[in-house]
């Protein structure tokens, strides 16, 4: 009984931030035991969000004043179920990729990559727990910076390269973000969400500070044309690190957009002609990543193309919240955790592909069905969720969204996501098909460890699986406060 | 809880795990695989015999799971489903047997067989449907369970067909995919019924549905190889000969034409679909496609291709029973179901036999087999004779119902196009059996292996005489109460034309 009441009273989410943090240092400070260091804390996560999960699920929303100071003075940790849905697709995936990880880097790069790794997942829990939006941009930098540092990870030229325009792109958008928040504070004298939804009116500057936060954070999630940053980071870096760029990384920032516009802005602003400007861009993010995506030689660049297509689906979100919001919400929850289960495990097997031979030329990959299956059913699965073909996750989220576009009577949109899920299917089954078929020259081969493959291989069961998992998914995600997120029909 | 709420799912399970575990299975490991294969085949046998008897007493067997707001995934045993289901459960043991005997030392079969398991559980899903989303589950699952057999030998020819395949397939299922959304958005429900859940629909969405049904015909019409949607079946025809027996009998053309009577008897509902006037194009359509079919498989020298072309042809028989929209004519698309695939799969295994055992691909080298190999070919003429509509093999049955409904139905030029079939399947078959028994026998066969002094490997012979006599039975024994004609009549009778 004591056990189960200390169990309901442990600040999981205070844990959630600062074990990562203190891993971080650990790591820094002793590199030998880094790589245990950092198995432990990404299974500590996965424990601290179950705690959290059974908390928020006893009593609905969570506050906590961290220090006891609450706002507006001090920092508030906020979680209801969208963080809840966050985090634990956070903790589930960065398990997944620490288990990945163990082997996959070198010791030499190992050493560097799990204090900045730690160092990101300890950014990543914060953002999903903040309150306020001046917290949003302190772990927004912080998952910047650690993003490009990992993205660089390697030295190589095209990985230097990459991780600049990244750094370029990111630290523009933060600064974007932030003159924003520092607009609103000016005039509201505040930076917590929910006291400024209660503020906030109509105004030349907030005008603009909506303006300059939107486009910072759809540079960071890169919304078309914002994307140009995207392929060269993501094709270029480590295969776990492009894992958790293309899962976790932009959807953070896509997570704060989603906050902001539903809670502060949309109340306040006829944002018809907005949400059709979005919903414009993330079509057009659709036909053209998905056509990118085609014309690709290699499977990264690929697979990071097809991460711009699928951002379009996530954005299409706007034009539909407007009078079927319980359905487009539910959609793009639903879209956001099925790609990034999806898209981890897709670039994680393409880790293994390269691993294996090499090389990712797609024409040469060389009956890897037969000599790698694992790896193959990885990637297979997970384009069927990529698909949106059932049963998979994918196929639920656009499910949702087909049947909010339909109901409203938007063919266009329904065109669009029919069109993105042919094309989808083009890119992914050129890929499986050249599994089967021999390559002209055939290599030598490096055996990849089973951590390698089935971490990969789980992640895309998982995201077949969501497929079957609409109704817990949704009572979690019905854990709400409903005046933090009111009018989106929660 | 109920015990019988669980039966469908476990027909589905029998293949699926036995599906996966073969997967996991290393290659050497040939009796594992087979004991596998055999108890999956086995145990589906047993639930679905215990179902037959249930339903026949008026059990009812349901699963039902929560898949999406208001939308479950349900699995329900009805007597239309139940006819499909026995159908692939029967004629999987016997290809998986067939499949043992073919596959013998050829590489990758653990990735075969597991797929194989795959898409006999995507089949018997089809089946089992007891809504629309489910059944769009379970026919997108097909799609992707047989594209790996169509590549399976990894050849680029192999590549390409799987390719072609894909592209339709997968565009058909986009169509239906939107057809299911908006036809969701009107409606609210999914849920298959008898007659039909559309009559109670208001006539300001008349127009949207004829584009829904339209929707969801094309995109089912990919599958059941509807001219001009049947491109990608000849050409699937690179696949190993136990998936091309499966292909053509059970698994993906008859989940399209079995998508088609459920459409029209479960989502539509006959009499409404009639009166929208969205039956007679798809009469035409699938008048059409009997005969372009049979005039393409006149000229084809390659047996599979013949055969292809012939498939495409006689499933679009269940398709024109169901336009008719008739009682007699409906039992008679429904028995042909049955009762082509046990012709057409006999048809196949007889080419994969000619193909192991003597290298014969083409109609041209088949002088004289019928004394190389006169079981076989025995087997064969049985099942040609069927599909030409002779008495007493089943596909005479067929015909004559289908005949005796347009009729009924006083749509009788349907008999004209019914005739000009019998005439083209003849002109098509009888110069095969003509040259397999009566012309001498060349001096010898392109690849030819010996089987001690057996004319081939058991496991190969079995399998198509045991399907010909079941041929021979059906058009023999109809009026016996589990004859596919007599069932064919209790879904009449229950389902669609309930008082």
């Amino acid at each position: 009984m004591e056990i189960q009441n200390a169990f309901m009273v442990f600040p999981w989410a205070v844990a959630l931030i600062l074990l990562p943090l203190a891993s971080a240092l650990s790591c820094f400070l002793f590199p030998r035991i880094s790589r245990t260091l950092g198995l432990i804390t990404s299974f500590g996560t996965v424990v601290s969000v179950v705690g959290l999960g059974w908390q928020l699920l006893e009593h609905g929303s969570y506050r906590h004043a961290v220090g006891g100071w609450g706002a507006p003075l001090g920092i508030e940790l906020y979680a209801d179920g969208l963080s809840l849905l966050m985090l634990a697709t956070t903790a589930l995936v960065g398990f997944a990729i620490s288990v990945y990880s163990t082997t996959y880097f070198k010791p030499t790069l190992a050493v560097k990559f799990w204090p900045i790794w730690m160092c990101l997942l300890a950014a990543l829990n914060a953002l999903f727990l903040s309150a306020d939006i001046f917290n949003l941009y302190v772990t927004l930098e912080l998952l910047g910076l650690s993003a490009v540092a990992l993205t660089a990870l390697t030295g190589s030229k095209e990985a230097l390269s990459g991780a600049m325009r990244y750094l370029l792109a990111t630290l523009l958008a933060s600064l974007a973000y932030l003159l924003g928040v520092a607009l609103l504070y000016h005039n509201f004298g505040s930076v917590d969400i929910a006291l400024l939804a209660k503020l906030i009116e109509a105004s030349p500057a907030v005008w603009a500070s909506l303006g300059l936060m939107a486009a910072g954070l759809m540079l960071k999630t890169a919304l078309f044309p914002l994307h140009f940053w995207l392929p060269p980071a993501h094709g270029s870096a480590p295969a776990p690190v492009s894992a958790v760029l293309s899962a976790l990384v932009i959807k953070a920032s896509f997570y704060i957009l989603l906050r902001l516009w539903f809670t502060l802005f949309e109340p306040l602003v006829d944002s018809e002609a907005i949400n059709t400007i979005l919903g414009v861009l993330g079509c057009v993010a659709i036909i053209w990543g998905s056509i990118q995506a085609l014309r690709q030689t290699r499977l990264k660049l690929l697979i990071a193309y097809s991460t711009v297509a699928q951002i379009g689906y996530l954005f299409l979100v706007f034009p539909l919240s407007a009078s079927m919001g319980s359905v487009a919400w539910n959609a793009v929850a639903y879209l956001i955790i099925s790609h990034a289960l999806a898209k981890s495990a897709m670039f994680l097997s393409a880790g293994n592909l390269l691993f294996f031979g090499g090389h990712d030329r797609i024409v040469d990959l060389d009956r890897v069905v037969q000599r790698l299956p694992l790896t193959a059913t990885a990637f297979a699965l997970a384009g069927v969720s990529i698909m949106g073909i059932p049963p998979s996750g994918g196929f639920i989220g656009k499910w949702l969204l087909l049947e909010a576009a339909m109901t409203q009577g938007r063919w266009d949109l329904v065109a669009v996501m029919i069109i993105g899920g042919l094309l989808a299917a083009a890119y992914i089954f050129k890929v499986i098909g050249y599994t089967f078929s021999p390559a002209e020259v055939s290599h030598e081969a490096q055996s990849v460890s089973a951590s390698m493959q089935w971490s990969a291989l789980l992640l895309a069961v998982g995201a077949i699986l969501l497929g079957f998992l609409y109704v817990p998914i949704l009572s979690i995600l019905n854990i709400s406060d409903t005046t933090i997120v009111s009018g989106v029909g929660l | 809880m109920n015990w019988n709420d669980w039966v469908p799912l476990l027909v589905v399970i029998s293949s699926l795990l036995p599906g996966l575990i073969i997967f996991g299975l290393a290659e050497d490991k040939v009796r594992a695989r087979v004991m596998l294969n055999l108890f999956g085949a086995l145990a589906k046998l047993a639930l679905v015999s215990l179902m037959l008897w249930g339903v026949y007493q008026g059990y009812h067997y349901e699963t039902r799971l929560p898949l999406l707001p208001n939308l479950d995934l349900v699995l329900r045993a009805g007597p239309l489903a139940l006819l499909f289901v026995s159908l692939s459960t029967i004629l999987w043991l016997v290809t998986t047997v067939y499949a043992i005997g073919y596959l013998e030392n050829s590489p990758h079969r653990s990735r075969f067989f597991g797929f194989f398991s795959l898409c006999v559980t995507a089949t018997v899903g089809v089946a089992l449907a007891g809504n629309l989303i489910t059944f769009l589950l379970f026919y997108e699952l097909l799609t992707l369970a047989t594209y790996p057999l169509i590549v399976h030998r990894g050849t680029e020819e192999a590549r390409q067909a799987g390719k072609t395949y894909l592209r339709y397939t997968i565009s058909g299922g986009a169509l239906l995919l939107i057809g299911t959304v908006w036809l969701y958005s009107i409606t609210g429900t999914l849920e298959f019924t008898p007659k039909g859940f559309l009559s109670n629909i208001g006539e300001q969405h008349y127009p949207a549905l004829i584009s829904i049904f339209a929707l969801l015909i094309t995109g089912l019409g990919v599958k059941a190889a509807l001219v001009p949607l049947h491109g990608w079946l000849p050409l699937a025809m690179i696949a190993p000969a136990p998936v091309s027996a499966l292909l053509h009998a059970v698994a993906v053309v008859k989940a399209g034409a079995f998508g088609i009577i459920r459409v029209v008897y479960d989502v539509f509902g006959v009499e409404f679909s009639a009166g929208l006037g969205v039956l007679t194009p798809l009469a035409w359509v699938a008048a059409f496609t009997i005969i372009y079919g049979s005039v393409r498989a006149l000229f084809q020298d390659d047996l599979k291709r013949r055969l292809a072309y012939s498939t495409i042809s006689q499933v679009s028989y269940i398709a024109l029973g169901v336009a008719i929209a008739g009682p007699i004519a409906t039992i008679g698309g429904v028995v042909h179901l049955v009762h082509q695939g046990l012709m057409k799969i006999t048809l196949f295994f007889c080419a994969g036999n000619l193909a192991e055992t003597l290298g014969i691909h083409k109609i041209s080298e088949m002088n004289g087999v019928g004394r190389r190999m006169p079981w076989t070919m025995a087997a064969f003429t049985i099942g040609a004779f069927g599909m030409i509509g002779a008495p007493p093999i089943a596909g005479f049955i067929s015909k004559w119902y289908l005949g005796l409904g347009a009729l009924n139905a006083e749509q009788s030029w349907v008999i004209f196009v019914l005739a000009g079939s019998s005439l083209l399947n003849a002109a098509y078959f009888l110069p095969i059996l003509h040259r397999a028994w009566f012309m001498p026998l060349p001096e010898s066969w392109p690849n030819e292996h010996h089987f001690g002094n057996k004319e081939t490997a058991w496991a190969l012979l079995l399998p198509p005489l045991v399907t010909a006599a079941m041929a021979l039975a059906a058009g023999l024994l109809v009026t016996l109460p589990f004859s596919p004609l007599e069932w064919a009549k209790l879904i009449s009778v229950r389902e669609f034309y309930q008082p």
